[in-house]
Formats: C-alpha cells, sequence, structure tokens
C-alpha cells in the first residue's frame, strides 16, 4: 500500500507548519491513517521518509497512541466510554448491546470489515453519557435502540 | 445566580461563526489591546486579576507568565486542549461552543508575551471541535486577526492546530511537550527546567489550558478589578447521577447540594451517597460533604481537591466497589509506563480488585490495597500514579463494608440501568 500523491503532498506541507518537522509526525500519521485506514509497516516507512526520520521513531510513537492503527481496523470504528460517567448510566448494558448485535468482542472487527469495537477511556462528553464516537461522530446518551438507530437504522449518519 | 461570563455564549447558535463572535463584542479586547495596551500593561492585568490555571493546578496564570524570560528571542504559546480526567467537559463545551473565544484569548496571550507561534494541542477525540477549531481559525486569518500585522500594527502572530491521537497522558504538561515534538508522550523531569524556562523545542513556553485562555478576552475588556468583582468564574462539569448534567458556571466554593439543584436534583429523587468533587483523582466524599464549599481550602481539608472541577455525582444505588475500579483502571490503561510505582502499582491494585468483584476477594487484600495505595504515594513520576490512591482510600475508609460484603460473597455486581432521557441523539461529535 503506497500512499498518494496527494497525501504525500499533504503531509510535506504539514512539516512545513513547524519549526521542527518532527511534530507533524502524529499529524501526518492521522493523514496516512485516513487514507490507507491503519498505519502498515510500509506507511510508516513512507511517513518516515517524508520526514526525514528514523523509521524506529515512527514506529515507537505509532504504538503508543491508541487512535494510531498498527493492525487493520473496520471501515467504522466504535469507541464506546466505560468510564465512570458512562458506568453509572449504563455504559455496561451498552457494552452488551453493542457485543450481541455485531457479534464481535472489544478490540474485535465483524468479519464483514464493518466495525471495530473499542473500549474508549473518558471522551469528555459525560454529559452525554453514556456515549461513543463512531468513526468522527460522538452520540449520547445511548440506548440500545439509539445504538440500532445510529448504526443499522435511519439514525445512521452519513 | 451570578451572570454567566465564561459560557455566556455557549449555546447561541452560529457562535462558532465569525460573524455572531463579532455581533457579540468578539475581539474588541484584542483592537483594544493593539490601540490602547502595551504588552506589559496585559501582562499586568492578568497578573492583577489574579487569574488561576484552569487545569486543575491552579498555579496563578500572571505569574507564570512573568518567569518566561522576557528577551528570550523565540518563546511559544501551547494551549493544552487534552481533557481527559473522567469526569470533565468543560474545555470541550468551551471549544464546541464559542472557539473564537479561545483564539482571542490566545491571541492576546502571544501580543502579551511577544510570541509569534502558537499552538493548540487538541485531542483526537474531539472531531467535533476541530473542525470548528479549523473553520474559526481560517476566520481569523481573513479577518486580519492573526497573521503578519495584525490589524495593521507591527504584532504579527500564527495559530496551528495541532491533534494529539488518544493518551491521557499527554495532558500533563511536558508529556504534552514531547507529544508536540512528535514522541511518545512521556512526562519530563522537571525541576530542573519548567515549561516556561525551557519547553517546546527546548524554548521558553507558555503552557495554560483552554478555559484559562478563555479568560483572557474578558479580562482584557473589561479590566481586572471587574473580573475579581465577578467572583471570579469556576466552570463545574457537573455528571453522573444528575437528571440535567452539564457544564455550570457558579462561584467558586459553591456546594455540591447547590449544583446538583441546578443540574435537575438527583435522578428518580434520589438520595446521593458519594461524589467526586474534583475528577477521578480526587478524593470521593460521602452525602454528609454534600455542603462542604467547592474551593481549594476546604476540599484539601478533606484530603480531596478541586482538580479541574469536575463532579460526578453517584446515587444511594451505586456500587462503590464497581465504581473504584474503574478508576483504578482507568489509570491502568493510560500509565505511560514510564515509573515502576505507577506501571506495576496500577496493575496489581486492578488485579485485586477484579478479584474481589468476582467473589474470589481476601480479607488480606484489604490490607495489601492499603499497603500499595501508601507506596504509590509519593513515588510516581508524575500526577497521573498520584491519582490512583485517593479513590483506594476513600475506598478501603468510607465505604469498606462494601468491599467486605463482596469478599462474602454476599454481593455480586449489579449492571447499572441506562439514563433514559428525551430527544436523545446529541449533536454529531
Ligand atoms: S506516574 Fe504513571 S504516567 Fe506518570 S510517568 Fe510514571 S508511569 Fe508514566
Amino acid at each position: 500500500m503506497r500512499l498518494s500523491e496527494a497525501t504525500r503532498e499533504e503531509i510535506r506541507r504539514l512539516a512545513a507548519r513547524y519549526p521542527v518537522a518532527r511534530s507533524a509526525l502524529i499529524p501526518a500519521l492521522l493523514r496516512a491513517q485516513e487514507e490507507l485506514g491503519w498505519l502498515p509497516p510500509e506507511a510508516q516507512r513512507e511517513v518516515a521518509e517524508l520526514l526525514d526520520l528514523p523509521v524506529e521513531a515512527v514506529a515507537e510513537v505509532a504504538s503508543f497512541y491508541s487512535l494510531l492503527f498498527t493492525e487493520p481496523v473496520g471501515e467504522r470504528v466504535i469507541q464506546l466510554c466505560t468510564n465512570v460517567s458512562c458506568l453509572l448510566n449504563g455504559a455496561e448494558v451498552i457494552r452488551r448491546h453493542l457485543e450481541e448485535r455485531l457479534g464481535i468482542r472489544p478490540g474485535q472487527t465483524t468479519p464483514d470489515g464493518r466495525y471495530t469495537l473499542r473500549i474508549a477511556e473518558c471522551l469528555a462528553a459525560c454529559d452525554q453519557a453514556p456515549c461513543m464516537i463512531v468513526g468522527t461522530e460522538r452520540y449520547g446518551p445511548l440506548t440500545p435502540e439509539l445504538v440500532d438507530r445510529i448504526l443499522f437504522g435511519d439514525g445512521e449518519r452519513r | 445566580m451570578t451572570e454567566r461570563v465564561l459560557l455566556r455564549h455557549v449555546g447561541v447558535p452560529g457562535q462558532e461563526d465569525i460573524e455572531t463572535y463579532l455581533r457579540h463584542g468578539g475581539y474588541e479586547a484584542l483592537r483594544r489591546a493593539l490601540r490602547e495596551l502595551s504588552p506589559e500593561d496585559v501582562v499586568e492585568m492578568v497578573d492583577r486579576s489574579q487569574l488561576r490555571g484552569r487545569g486543575g493546578a491552579g498555579f496563578p496564570t500572571g505569574r507564570k507568565w512573568k518567569f518566561v524570560p522576557k528577551d528570550a528571542p523565540v518563546k511559544y504559546l501551547v494551549v493544552n486542549g487534552d481533557e481527559g480526567e473522567p469526569g470533565t467537559f468543560k474545555d470541550r463545551t468551551l471549544l464546541e461552543g464559542d472557539p473564537h473565544l479561545l483564539l482571542e484569548g490566545m491571541i492576546l496571550t502571544c501580543y502579551a508575551m511577544g510570541i509569534r507561534k502558537a499552538f493548540i494541542y487538541l485531542r483526537r477525540e474531539f472531531y467535533q471541535a476541530y473542525r470548528k477549531l479549523e473553520r474559526a481559525i481560517a476566520q481569523a486569518y481573513e479577518h486580519g486577526f492573526l497573521g503578519e500585522r495584525i490589524l495593521g500594527t507591527d504584532f504579527s502572530c500564527d495559530i496551528v492546530l495541532h491533534p494529539g491521537a488518544g493518551a491521557y497522558i499527554a495532558g500533563e504538561e511536558t508529556a504534552l511537550l514531547e507529544s508536540l515534538e512528535g514522541k511518545r508522550a512521556m512526562p519530563r523531569l522537571k525541576p530542573p527546567y519548567f515549561p516556561a524556562v525551557m519547553g517546546l523545542y527546548n524554548q521558553p513556553t507558555v503552557l495554560n489550558n483552554v478555559e484559562t485562555m478563555c479568560c483572557i478576552p474578558w479580562i482584557v475588556k473589561h479590566g481586572p478589578e471587574w473580573w475579581l468583582a465577578q467572583g471570579p468564574p469556576q466552570l463545574y462539569s457537573v455528571s453522573g447521577h444528575v437528571n440535567r448534567p452539564g457544564v455550570i458556571e457558579a462561584p467558586l466554593g459553591t456546594t455540591a447540594r447547590e449544583l446538583i439543584e441546578r443540574a435537575g436534583g438527583v435522578r428518580g429523587g434520589r438520595r446521593v451517597k458519594a461524589f467526586y468533587p474534583g475528577g477521578t483523582s480526587s478524593r470521593p466524599l460521602r452525602a454528609e460533604h454534600l455542603d462542604v464549599p467547592l474551593n481549594h481550602e476546604s476540599l484539601a481539608k478533606l484530603g480531596s481537591m478541586l482538580g479541574s472541577g469536575a463532579v460526578i455525582i453517584m446515587d444511594e444505588t451505586t456500587d462503590m466497589v464497581q465504581v473504584i475500579a474503574r478508576v483504578c483502571e482507568f489509570y491502568r490503561e493510560e500509565s505511560c509506563g514510564k515509573c515502576t510505582p505507577c506501571r506495576e502499582g496500577t496493575r496489581w491494585v486492578t488485579q485485586i480488585l477484579d478479584r474481589i468483584l468476582h467473589g474470589r476477594g481476601r480479607m488480606e487484600d484489604l490490607d495489601l490495597l492499603e499497603s500499595i495505595a501508601r507506596n504509590m504515594t509519593g513515588t510516581c513520576f508524575c500526577p497521573l500514579g498520584e491519582s490512583v490512591p485517593p479513590s483506594l482510600r476513600a475506598g478501603l475508609e468510607d465505604f469498606r463494608d462494601e468491599f467486605v460484603a463482596y469478599i462474602r460473597g454476599a454481593r455480586t455486581p449489579v449492571e447499572m440501568p441506562v439514563r433514559i432521557r428525551e430527544g436523545i441523539l446529541a449533536p454529531g461529535g
């Protein structure tokens, strides 16, 4: 998997925003991930070349942050918060519902490659507890019915 | 009830648009500063306002600014938008509700401190805030509030919006700098060097949180005396078992009881059992403390703290063992792994709590938990590890009977019910 010229150009542009190009590493990895869905080793190598960094420096960062995916993920990543305010408002009910409807456990991807379910730490949206982010959209407070609408019904956005 | 200051325009439709912001008096403070005030004047105003950092540590902002060497050729401003302490959502509310307020605060700070380049480190999960800020920054450039020769003066300044990638520890200020430099977010040793002296790229760096920055335009616009007369405003994120969770602006020292009332009361009219007064790194308190003024001094007396003002309300049905176990699990998940007491302590504690929750606990476990809490206190490299003992202590001292009930097999975890509320689909994230 190679990055498109547009993405490569974008990464060069990102690097120019910082006094030190290495600062663009996370934004660059996010950009690459947007294109490929995750960060296969070749993509990490390409980013390393573009930013003139050792590939180890890139791998070290890619493996540290929870939203940089070094393994393939589904088309839509679900981040379900189960932290205190969400826990108090039924996050475990939502977790079980998601597990049942998707037939997977947290950390897994559905066999059709549509969804990856992940447990998120606090999403700083405790006013919407229990809440989740699907792709880049946040939803809450969730009920099992609402989860169904968001994932499978007319509640779906985009 | 005092008038809203920080939240005045949050919730106003279109407030993220520069036209709306301008209609509400936006960028007037910046115009005024550039026309009438010297950079030193602005620093003095902030100092006299007695503004304290709103990221949790509560350090006086003006003093912090004065640590920055005046004559340094290169300095940076970094805004910490990495809010993620469980229970806290005030910065997100400000970012989504009034993004230009943050920008104006940042530009004023850059003017005051002679800074040419500023960064917003925004946690990745704030997708909506990111989109809004991206647009707000572009608008600010179009209107001449950012870029070269701002409003025709000699002052120039750029803001770079920088996404994080999911790491709670990046909120610790030196870890945030590491992350912004393109490395793993691991805290730096300080002292010897504080960010004010040696921060981003080893240059002097002003590091402030979102709420702190949002106070600056108000202080410059109306003056420090006005600001002091306001109270000054304090934001509380109120969540948990209340009917209308949300950010509440109330004077420092408001009690949890008053906040609960303003948040629509306790779910189902139940009684309160306990509450976290300052996020999960503070010691949770019992219902008997509902009338304690939530300020730094009173909470310190109870062995707790105000932190970032995250009040989590738990009603009488709450299982404290589950809550405390979840809190410890959070710190285990987010430990950066740099130092042993935190890396190993969080792991050990969660293993024990898990055992207790699943009916395999032993009475000795309680002593073990106590000794781990003791050994983690004052020995961790950064505040993250120090966030574990307060919950554990409260559990062992104030809610011991619940732990004992689990160990005796008299109790099993119950699933807490989903909150049912009207009009549920929240605007996108
Ligand atoms: S206390 Fe925890 S998060 Fe902080 S440096 Fe040590 S291991 Fe890392």
